[in-house]
C-alpha cells in the first residue's frame, strides 16, 4: 500500500512538472489547440468533394433562343459557371490548358437548324480531367442537364415532335489530359510538390533553429558573416537535396506510374527551382520565429496541413468555398500544382503558366524580406 | 577617441525590458594589457562583453572598440576581435579540424590549409583532429575554442569565464596560453570567478548589480577598500564562525582554507569583536586583506541583487 502511494506521489510530481513545462512553451501550447482547430475547420468546412460552379468557357457558333435556354440550363444546374466566351478553338484550348476554365462547351453554327430538323446535332463538352475527382460529377450529370434544359422547349411549340425520341442532342464529352481518369496521373505529379514542401521547409527551419538551441548562434554572430550570407549558405545544400528528390519522383512517375509528360521539361524544372526557393525561404523564416527544433517542427506542420488540404492536392481546389480558395491562393503549393500538372498532363507552355510562376515568385520575395528583417544580427 | 585604448566605452547601459542588466559602465582599457572582469553571477559581465564586441545593441551610452564605434561598425569590430563565449559554442557535430577550417574560411584566412594545420599542431591535437568536438573534455573544448577565436590574429581577445569547470592543471595551461598571446601583442579581457586568475591580471574591473564597483590593480583595489583584516586560526574556528557572522555588523567573515578572515573598515569595531570572543583555541593575527576580502566587502556594499527579486 505504502509503495503505491509513494509511487503515486512521484507520478504526481512528474505530472505537475510536465504541466508547468507545457504551459511555459507558449508556441507548443498554442499549437496543441491551433492544430486541431485548423483541422476541424479545414476538414469540416473547406473540403468538398462535389465541386460546383466550375468555370466554363463557351465556344458557340450562333445565338438562338434554344441555345440560350441550353446555356441557362447548364448554369442553373450549379455545376457550370459560364465565365467567358472564347473566339476560336485555339483560345479555348489555351484556357483549358492554363486551368483558367474547367470546361469548354462548344456548340457549332447550324446547331439550331439541325435540332429543329431532328438531326441530333452534336454538342461538345471538353473537360479538364487532370484531376478526375474535380470534373466527374459535372460530366456525369451533363446528359441529364442538357435533356432537362431542352425539355420545356420540346414540350411545346414546333419542337414537340422531338420530345419522345432519343435525346435530341448528341452530347460528346472529351475528358482531356487524363481520359482514363487515373488518379495517379493527378497525384504523382502533385506529390512532387508535397514532398518538396514537407522536407525543405522542415529541414531549413530546423537547421537554423539548431544553431540557436545549441548556443552556436552566438559564435556565428560574433564572426564576420552577414545574414544574407548565412541564409544563402544554409539554404543551398538543401537545394541539392530537393533536386535529388525531384529527380527521383520524376523518374518514378515515368517508370512506375507511366504518368505522361506532355510539356517542356525545362519549364517544369524552372518552376520546381522557384518553388524550392519559396519553401527554403519559408523554412528560414520559421527558424527565425521558433526557439527550438520542436517548435520549428510544429510550425512546419502548421503550414503543411493547409498546404495539402487547400492546394488542390487532396481535394479539388474548385470544390472549396471562396475563403478557402483565397487561403489556397496564398500557398505556393497551389501554384506549383498548377505548374506541374499543367506541364506534365496538359503540355502547357510558359505563356499559359506565367500566372502561377509569378505568384510563387511573389510569395518568395515577401517571405525572403520577412526572413532578412527577422534575422537578428545581434543577440537581442 | 584615444588611439591607445582597445576598449573605450562610456556610460554603457543595457536594458532588457524594464530591467537594466548593465548600468552606466565606463571602461577605458589600453592596448596590450590583460584585464580581469569580476563580479557575482548576473552582475552583467557577459552582457557588457557582448556590447563591447557588437553582439548586443546598447540601450544607452557610447563607445569604441579598437577605434570603431560599437553602434555603427560592429562588423569592423567583429573582424578584429576574438570572442570566446561563456558556454562552448563550437559545433559539436563537426570534428576539431572542421570547426577550425570553418572559422578560418569565415575570416577569409590566406593559406587556409597551412594555418589550420599549424593551429591544430599548436593545440597538440594533430593526431585527433578527426575527433568530434562534442566528444572532447571540458579543458580540451576550451583550448579548441581559444585556438579557434585567435586564429585570425585578433587585436582584442574577449574571454567569458573561459576556465569555468576546468581542472586546475588545464586552468594553469590555459593562462600560460593567455600570457603568451598577450606577449604577442593581443589585448585580453577575461571574466573569471577565480582569485588566482584575477591576481594574474594587470587591472581588474569589478561589477555588481550591473554597476562598476571598483577597478584598478590588485594592490589598488585592496588599498582602496580600506579594510582591516584579522585572521583566526585554530581548532575553535569552526564553532566561532557562525557566532561571528551573527554579530558581524559592519564586518564580514569568510573562510580562507581552514582559517577565518574577519574584515572591516572599522579597526576598533573589529578588535572589540575579537577581544569579546576570548576563545583560547583560536589565535588571531592581523594580516593584509586579500583580494577576495576586498571583493566580499564590495559585494556587501552593493547589497542584495535587486534585479533578482523582480
Ligand atoms: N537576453 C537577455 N534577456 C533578458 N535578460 C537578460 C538577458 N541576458 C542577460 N540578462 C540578465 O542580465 C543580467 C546580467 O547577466 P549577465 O550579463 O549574463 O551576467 P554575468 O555574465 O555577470 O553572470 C542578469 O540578471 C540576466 O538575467
Ligand atoms: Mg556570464
Amino acid at each position: 500500500m505504502n509503495n503505491i502511494s509513494t509511487s503515486l506521489r512521484r507520478v504526481g510530481a512528474v505530472f505537475v512538472k510536465e504541466l508547468v513545462q507545457m504551459r511555459r512553451d507558449r508556441l507548443t501550447f498554442g499549437m496543441m489547440f491551433g492544430i486541431p482547430i485548423l483541422q476541424l475547420i479545414l476538414f469540416g468546412y473547406a473540403i468538398n468533394t462535389d465541386p460546383k460552379n466550375l468555370p466554363t468557357a463557351l465556344l458557340i457558333g450562333e445565338q438562338t433562343p434554344v441555345i440560350r435556354t441550353l446555356i441557362a440550363g447548364l448554369e442553373n444546374s450549379g455545376y457550370y459557371d459560364i465565365v467567358l466566351q472564347a473566339d476560336d478553338p485555339a483560345a479555348s484550348e489555351a484556357l483549358l490548358a492554363s486551368g483558367q476554365v474547367a470546361f469548354v462547351v462548344s456548340i457549332p453554327a447550324g446547331f439550331t437548324k439541325q435540332l429543329v430538323r431532328g438531326e441530333r446535332p452534336q454538342m461538345l463538352i471538353e473537360a479538364d480531367a487532370s484531376d478526375p475527382a474535380a470534373a466527374s460529377n459535372a460530366i456525369a450529370r451533363a446528359e441529364a442537364i442538357v435533356s432537362r434544359a431542352l425539355h420545356h422547349e420540346l414540350q411545346r411549340g414546333p419542337l414537340s415532335h422531338l420530345a419522345s425520341q432519343p435525346p435530341p442532342v448528341e452530347l460528346i464529352i472529351h475528358a482531356r489530359y487524363n481520359p482514363e481518369g487515373k488518379s495517379s496521373y493527378n497525384i504523382v505529379p502533385g506529390l512532387l510538390g508535397v514532398i518538396l514542401t514537407m522536407t525543405l521547409v522542415m529541414i531549413t527551419a530546423m537547421a537554423m533553429t539548431r544553431e540557436v538551441e545549441r548556443g552556436t548562434m552566438e559564435n556565428l554572430l560574433a564572426m564576420p558573416v552577414n545574414p544574407a550570407e548565412v541564409m544563402i549558405g544554409k539554404i543551398t545544400p538543401y537545394v541539392l537535396v530537393g533536386s535529388v528528390q525531384t529527380a527521383v519522383i520524376l523518374i518514378a512517375a515515368n517508370l512506375l506510374f507511366s504518368v505522361p509528360f506532355a510539356g517542356p521539361i525545362w519549364l517544369l524544372l524552372a518552376g520546381t527551382c522557384i518553388f524550392m526557393f519559396a519553401n527554403l525561404a519559408l523554412g528560414f523564416t520559421f527558424s527565425t520565429i521558433a526557439r527550438s527544433q520542436m517548435q520549428a517542427m510544429q510550425l512546419t506542420f502548421f503550414f503543411f496541413l493547409p498546404s495539402i488540404l487547400l492546394s488542390g492536392f487532396m481535394f479539388p481546389f474548385r470544390g472549396m468555398p471562396g475563403w478557402a480558395q483565397i487561403l489556397g491562393e496564398a500557398l505556393p503549393l497551389t501554384h506549383f500544382l498548377r505548374i506541374v500538372r499543367g506541364v506534365m498532363l496538359k503540355g502547357a507552355d510558359l505563356g499559359q503558366l506565367h500566372a502561377p510562376i509569378l505568384s510563387i515568385c511573389l510569395f518568395t520575395a515577401v517571405i525572403m524580406t520577412v526572413a532578412l528583417l527577422r534575422y537578428r544580427r545581434t543577440l537581442d | 577617441m584615444n588611439e591607445n585604448l582597445a576598449i573605450d566605452v562610456r556610460h554603457l547601459v543595457k536594458r532588457f525590458g524594464d530591467r537594466s542588466a548593465v548600468n552606466d559602465i565606463d571602461i577605458a582599457m589600453p592596448r596590450g594589457e590583460v584585464w580581469g572582469f569580476l563580479g557575482p553571477n548576473g552582475s552583467g559581465k557577459t552582457t557588457t562583453i557582448r556590447m563591447i564586441c557588437g553582439l548586443l545593441n546598447i540601450s544607452d551610452g557610447a563607445g569604441e572598440t579598437l577605434g570603431f564605434d560599437i553602434r555603427r561598425h560592429p562588423e569592423e569590430i567583429k573582424a578584429r576581435t576574438g570572442y570566446m563565449t561563456q558556454h562552448f559554442s563550437f559545433w559539436e557535430d563537426l570534428t576539431i579540424r572542421e570547426n577550425i577550417e570553418f572559422v578560418g574560411r569565415l575570416y577569409g584566412l590566406s593559406d587556409l590549409r597551412g594555418t589550420v594545420d599549424r593551429t591544430i599542431e599548436q593545440l597538440g591535437m594533430t593526431h585527433r583532429q578527426k575527433q568530434l568536438a562534442g566528444e572532447l573534455s571540458g579543458g580540451w573544448k576550451q583550448r579548441l575554442a581559444l585556438a579557434a577565436v585567435t586564429m585570425h590574429n585578433p587585436q582584442l581577445l574577449l574571454l567569458d569565464e573561459p576556465t569555468a569547470g576546468v581542472d586546475p592543471q588545464a586552468r594553469r595551461d590555459f593562462w600560460d596560453e593567455i600570457h603568451k598571446l598577450s606577449t604577442q601583442g593581443m589585448t585580453v579581457l577575461v571574466s573569471t570567478h577565480y582569485m588566482d586568475e584575477a591576481e594574474r591580471c594587470d587591472h581588474i574591473v569589478y561589477l555588481a548589480n550591473g554597476r562598476k564597483m571598483a577597478e584598478g590593480t590588485v594592490q589598488q583595489i585592496i588599498d582602496r577598500s580600506g579594510l582591516v583584516t584579522f585572521r583566526g586560526e585554530g581548532t575553535g574556528v569552526r564553532r566561532l564562525a557562525s557566532d561571528l557572522k551573527q554579530k558581524a555588523g559592519a564586518a564580514h567573515v569568510a573562510y580562507f582554507g581552514a582559517a577565518l578572515h574577519v574584515s572591516s573598515t572599522d579597526r576598533q569595531a573589529i578588535s572589540r569583536m575579537i577581544d569579546d570572543e576570548g576563545r583560547t583555541d583560536v589565535t588571531w593575527n592581523e594580516v593584509r586583506p586579500s583580494l577576495e576580502d576586498a571583493f566580499i566587502a564590495l559585494m556587501k556594499e552593493a547589497g542584495e541583487d535587486q534585479r533578482l527579486h523582480h
